[in-house]
């Protein structure tokens, strides 16, 4: 099963009259299990493009089709919503609840799951995402710091379980820590329960270490959609994006500008080094 | 959501534009008396052409003053209906006698007078707001009010605390909008179920919006703190209000037109 975007064009609406279109022919497939990167300088349709995949925002029929499911189609939102699982930019500003464990609860209720299933679907979310049951259920989500805050939202989202989750900027504004804990729990997620993740970054080092494929926007165009290695060679095409390149891809490319043969495929640490250890072997 | 516009000014460059924000308060209040003085529904003819004037001048498109009639189109109907109604007069002409309820002639001027006084005065205090930004509006506020600091009025505080609440309506729009996405992202319904259920469906989209709210409102008296900020105290302006000669014109021209509408009430009475 899979995301399934068809000729996606889409312009929003102000006054009643049409303007430009932000999404520009869309046309390409999210396969289940990927980890999608999405990078695009301001104002390029990103966060545009993933409320589509939920239903939040919609053109036409047939346009996007979640495992089949037509976003456009009012009755198979409810379905596509449980699918795909939101987490939009500061996710910490959208916690109401008295408690953290029953904020995180909203989206199982409204799912209308069985009380002693939701109670462990709490649970089980608030320790994916790293937060002491025992000691944060019973809290009230304006007393926790901001990383806790953070969590305790995309805990919110994990609730639903969905099979698809997007994320946008999900490490805006956090500490490195912070960040390496987002990104290591989008991993596990991934891993163990075959979560595909979808997320809008404008960090290209954590793009570059955690995708399997990147999609590059440019004014609503789809430019590049393919893996980081091949996406990440393009230097001088993302510059003039007004995009950049991981730091190592950054590396290479000067070094190969000085005469160092060097492929500017590379765009992990790990590749680099594996490239390293290369050519000692060869000297 | 994004269609609410508040504050309706039209950026322009005309007389009227121009004046001074407490010379337009000042007339329009002048205006306001003067549809209110009219007891004879011919004389409206005077606030008519008062406010046809004030509109060649300040070349706004009459669309706009209809724009600014819209909302107040069903109080305008339900008045006129009750007063065809109900209103009572010494002398009546009966036009079409039903038994129960006759429509008479008077009932019909009585109506039409009301109906004439309450466009009048939308119209003649939109032309306020159309031709004046909030900015300089609130400016204006303020310095009206001043003579009232003798008494600890905080007339700068006030308009400070407008000018601060309609800078903050588009930026709280944008933010319920994000929070009602993200709330229907976890499968809330706003849509359905009764009064009841609906209006406690809205309770994740406002408690968002009241923390960040109060989040917003203390982040910006910092960011004013930090710049110096400590009340009206001694604080100068960039943007000075100087009475010029096309005030004192458009005052004494408004008072004039008051003069000549008193005299007229007088002598046809």
């Amino acid at each position: 099963m899979s995301i399934v975007i068809h000729h996606l064009t889409f312009a929003y609406t102000e006054g009643g009259k049409r303007l430009a279109p932000t999404l520009k022919d869309l046309d390409f497939t999210i396969e289940e299990g990927e980890f999608l990167g999405i990078i695009g300088h301001t104002g390029s349709g990103k966060s545009t493009f993933v409320q589509h995949l939920n239903g939040l925002l919609t053109a036409e029929k047939n346009m996007v089709l979640v495992d089949g499911h037509d976003v456009f189609e009012k009755a198979e939102r409810r379905k596509v919503r449980e699918l795909v699982g939101m987490v939009f930019q500061y996710p910490e500003y959208q916690l109401f609840a008295d408690t953290v464990k029953e904020d995180i609860a909203f989206g199982p209720r409204n799912m209308k799951l069985p009380e002693d299933e939701i109670e462990s679907r709490v649970a089980n979310a608030m320790r994916l995402v790293g937060l002491d049951y025992d000691r944060f259920a019973d809290r009230s989500p304006f007393e926790l710091s901001g990383g806790e805050r953070r969590r305790a939202a995309i805990a919110g989202v994990l609730s639903m379980h969905p099979k698809y989750l997007v994320l946008d900027e999900p490490m805006a504004g956090l500490d490195p820590i912070g960040r390496t804990e987002i990104l290591d729990l989008l991993e596990t997620l991934r891993r163990d329960s075959g979560c595909t993740i979808i997320m809008i970054s404008h960090s290209m080092d954590d793009i570059a270490s955690h995708a399997t494929k990147v999609l590059v926007l440019d004014h609503g165009e789809v430019s590049m959609y393919d893996r980081p290695q091949v996406v990440f060679s393009h230097v001088e095409t993302l510059e003039r994006f007004g995009l950049s390149v991981p730091s190592i891809t950054k590396l290479c490319f000067e070094m190969n500008a000085r005469g160092v043969q060097i492929p500017t495929s590379i765009c992990t640490e790990e590749a680099f080094f594996t490239w390293l250890n290369e050519v000692k072997r060869n000297a | 959501m994004r269609d609410i516009t508040l504050g309706q000014f039209v950026a322009g460059n005309s007389f009227v534009h121009k004046l001074d924000p407490r010379t337009k308060i000042l007339i329009m209040i002048l205006y306001i008396v003067m549809t209110f003085l009219v007891k004879r529904i011919y004389f409206f003819v005077i606030p008519f052409v008062y406010l046809l004037a004030e509109l060649f001048l300040s070349k706004i498109s009459v669309k706009y003053i209809g724009r600014s009639l819209k909302p107040v189109r069903f109080l305008l109907i339900f008045m006129f209906l009750l007063n065809l109604f109900f209103s009572r007069s010494e002398t009546e002409t009966v036009l079409w006698d039903l038994g129960f309820w006759k429509l008479t002639l008077e009932a019909i001027v009585q109506s039409c007078f009301l109906a004439i006084r309450i466009i009048l005065l939308v119209a003649g205090a939109s032309m306020l707001t159309l031709t004046t930004s909030p900015i300089a509006l609130t400016d204006g506020i303020e310095r009206i009010l001043t003579p009232l600091k003798l008494l600890h009025f905080p007339a700068h505080e006030l308009a400070m605390m407008m000018t601060i609440a309609l800078r903050f309506i588009p930026t709280l729009m944008d933010e319920s909008e994000k929070i009602k996405n993200a709330q229907m992202a976890r499968g809330a319904d706003f849509e359905s179920g009764n009064i009841i259920r609906r209006v406690k469906s809205m309770i994740p989209i406002l408690i968002p919006l009241f923390v960040s709210s109060f989040r917003k409102a203390d982040e910006l008296a910092t960011a004013m703190e930090s710049r110096c900020y400590h009340g009206g105290e001694g604080r100068t302006r960039m943007h000075q209000l100087h009475f010029t000669r096309s005030d004192l014109l458009a005052i004494a021209a408004t008072l004039a037109i008051v003069g000549i509408l008193v005299v007229l009430l007088v002598v046809f009475k």
